[in-house]
């Protein structure tokens, strides 16, 4: 009867999980959807412990004290966490959630076995899954976030034999779990030797990745952590651990999709470790021509006399934090009459959608906001178009040069504007290492100073006008 | 309890549901998408609470508070700080 109970109320909890994404479909109601998981999480965390209760199995010490420990620290590292840190703070969760899914299934095996229970094939198989999801989670997440966080560079290591060394650990592991499914040898010592391989694993999967494609493992991590969180629910045979980790799992892959189709890398690609290795292709590196620059009067007046203008904001608009800057630009053209809107490319942040929450930060209002597809026909009706710190993502190369390392990635068409002021330090070359012929254009203004700097630039000037 | 079948049929359609709805979720939202499943992952707190049976210092209830710490830090950690950017997300008249 009680199991009943319980299982209807978990029900009722995944359900309303499913609410709350649905409501992060639109802005409007985004706020309410985390609330509504947050309350979702709230009613299964009582469910169980009410039957924990009742059963009278519940060691309360052990789990007050987790609560407390771990709820102050992410109260604190919520609020105190900058917007530009964000990647990094999302690594770092995921990790947390592989690894307390390694810590459960760990536990269970502990328990089961100091119990003298031998665990059927199933159980087995879905234990064994769960520690090793959960592992490479928590430690690729790490490295991941020491990746994002400057703590190791971000260039790939990547040592001879990496791939076959990893390829080696993963037979390993095979091999140990199946010896822990039929029982031979020492099962706990196999169990033990099992988790630190699947930890070793996840260190050697992500160290070989730049830290341009830090996005695409973290989304592909975020989706781990879910299928963790699932494994356990299959381990504990558990309705809601299964559903919400079968959700996360797929908002992660859904992601890590989108990251791979705008950096133009395939899942394969992503999901063997081939990444991080650059692409065949001819490198264009020749010396620039014919580049014309401009001073900030020339770019104010430029603007003063346009009826359109679109701002292309990429990392290092983010790295230099002039979005504050640019708002003021906006709202002085807005108050002129002048039509503005943002471009924002898929991977022009560190994370899916970490320009949108930068900008929103800087109140600039989400609906100027706009995505690749919705903005690209509108740049052949541009007068003027803005790029701050953004490089490969709007180098026309990638739709007309088929030999290109970057062809086929979908770029922000912003060469079709009337005018492009290129706001950038120097003439260096963006991730993928190439030329960006759009800095030779005709109609392409190169502005060579830092953003922050330079916006202030324009901003001082315009208001002289 | 649940047959693994059962719960196998739930994953799989979970799975379907997820995809449906996730993908109707704009872009300007992806990066509180991912902040706020990291909270939802954190439901693996519910499997922590099974690991603690009792009050005894054993090393099964010792991983289970470790889970229960991690896990924690997910769910307040990933829910305030979705709240905290979602906050900022602002209309054009406000």
């Amino acid at each position: 009867m009680i199991d009943t109970i319980i299982n209807s109320v978990y029900l009722f909890a995944a359900v309303l999980f499913i609410f709350a994404i649905k409501g992060l479909t639109h802005v409007k109601t985004a706020r309410r959807g985390n609330f509504l998981s947050a309350l979702a999480m709230f009613i299964a965390i009582v469910a169980t412990v009410v039957k924990m209760q009742i059963s009278g199995q519940i060691g309360w010490g052990f789990i007050i004290a987790g609560f407390v420990i771990g709820g102050a620290m992410g109260a604190i590292v919520s609020q105190k966490v900058k917007m530009t840190a964000m990647p990094q703070m999302v690594a770092i969760f995921n990790g947390m959630g592989g690894g307390a899914s390694v810590a459960v299934a760990a536990s269970y095996f502990l328990r089961t076995n100091e119990l003298g229970v031998v665990l059927g094939v199933s159980d087995s198989i879905t234990t064994i899954i769960g520690v090793i999801i959960g592992a490479v989670t928590l430690t690729g997440s790490f490295i991941a976030f020491s990746k994002l966080q400057g703590i190791i560079k971000g260039k790939p290591i990547l040592f001879p034999g990496n791939n076959i060394l990893n390829i080696v650990l993963f037979l390993v592991v095979l091999v140990l779990s199946v010896l822990i499914v039929f029982g031979i040898g020492d099962s706990l010592l196999l169990f033990f030797i099992l988790v630190c391989v699947a930890l070793l694993l996840g260190i050697l999967l992500v160290t070989p990745i730049g830290g341009a494609d830090m996005p695409v493992v973290i989304s592909l991590l975020n989706s781990y952590s879910g299928l963790a969180a699932a494994a356990a629910g299959f381990i504990l045979k558990n309705s809601v651990l299964v559903i919400s980790g079968a959700l996360v799992g797929a908002s992660g892959i859904i992601l890590t999709r989108i990251m791979c189709k705008a950096m133009n890398r395939s899942l394969t690609n992503v999901l063997f470790g081939g990444f991080g290795q650059k692409e065949e292709g001819k490198k264009d590196t020749s010396e620039y021509e014919n580049v014309k620059s401009c001073e900030a009067d020339e770019a104010a007046i430029i603007l003063d006399n346009a009826d359109s203008v679109i701002f292309v904001p990429g990392y290092g608009l983010a790295v230099a934090q002039a979005q504050h800057a640019v708002k003021e630009l906006a709202d002085l053209l807005k108050k002129k009459g002048k039509k503005v809107a943002y471009a924002i490319h898929p991977v022009a942040g560190r994370m899916p959608g970490h320009m949108n929450v930068l900008l929103a930060e800087a109140n600039v209002p989400y609906e100027h906001l706009h995505d690749l597809d919705s903005i690209n026909p509108e740049f052949k009706n541009t007068d003027v178009v803005i790029i701050i710190g953004a490089n490969d993502v709007v180098n026309p190369a990638a739709t007309k040069e088929k030999s290109s390392p970057i062809y086929g990635m979908p770029i922000l068409n912003t060469h079709e504007a009337r005018t492009v002021i290129v706001i950038k330090r120097s003439l260096s070359a963006g991730f993928a290492g190439i030329k960006n012929k759009l800095f030779e254009h005709t109609n392409t203004l190169m502005f060579f100073e830092d953003g922050k700097a330079a916006v202030k630039k324009i901003v001082q000037e315009f208001k002289e006008l | 309890m649940i047959s693994l079948f059962a719960l196998v049929a739930l994953f799989i359609l979970a799975i379907f549901v997820g995809f449906e709805v996730i993908t109707k979720v704009p872009p300007t939202l992806h990066t509180p998408l991912m902040s706020g499943t990291n909270a939802i992952s954190g439901i693996i707190i519910v499997g922590a609470l099974l690991c603690i049976p009792d009050s005894s210092p054993g090393v099964a209830n010792i991983l289970g508070m470790i889970a229960i710490i991690m896990a924690s830090i997910n769910v307040f950690g990933g829910y305030l700080v979705t709240d905290r950017m979602l906050k900022m997300f602002k209309r054009k008249n406000d």
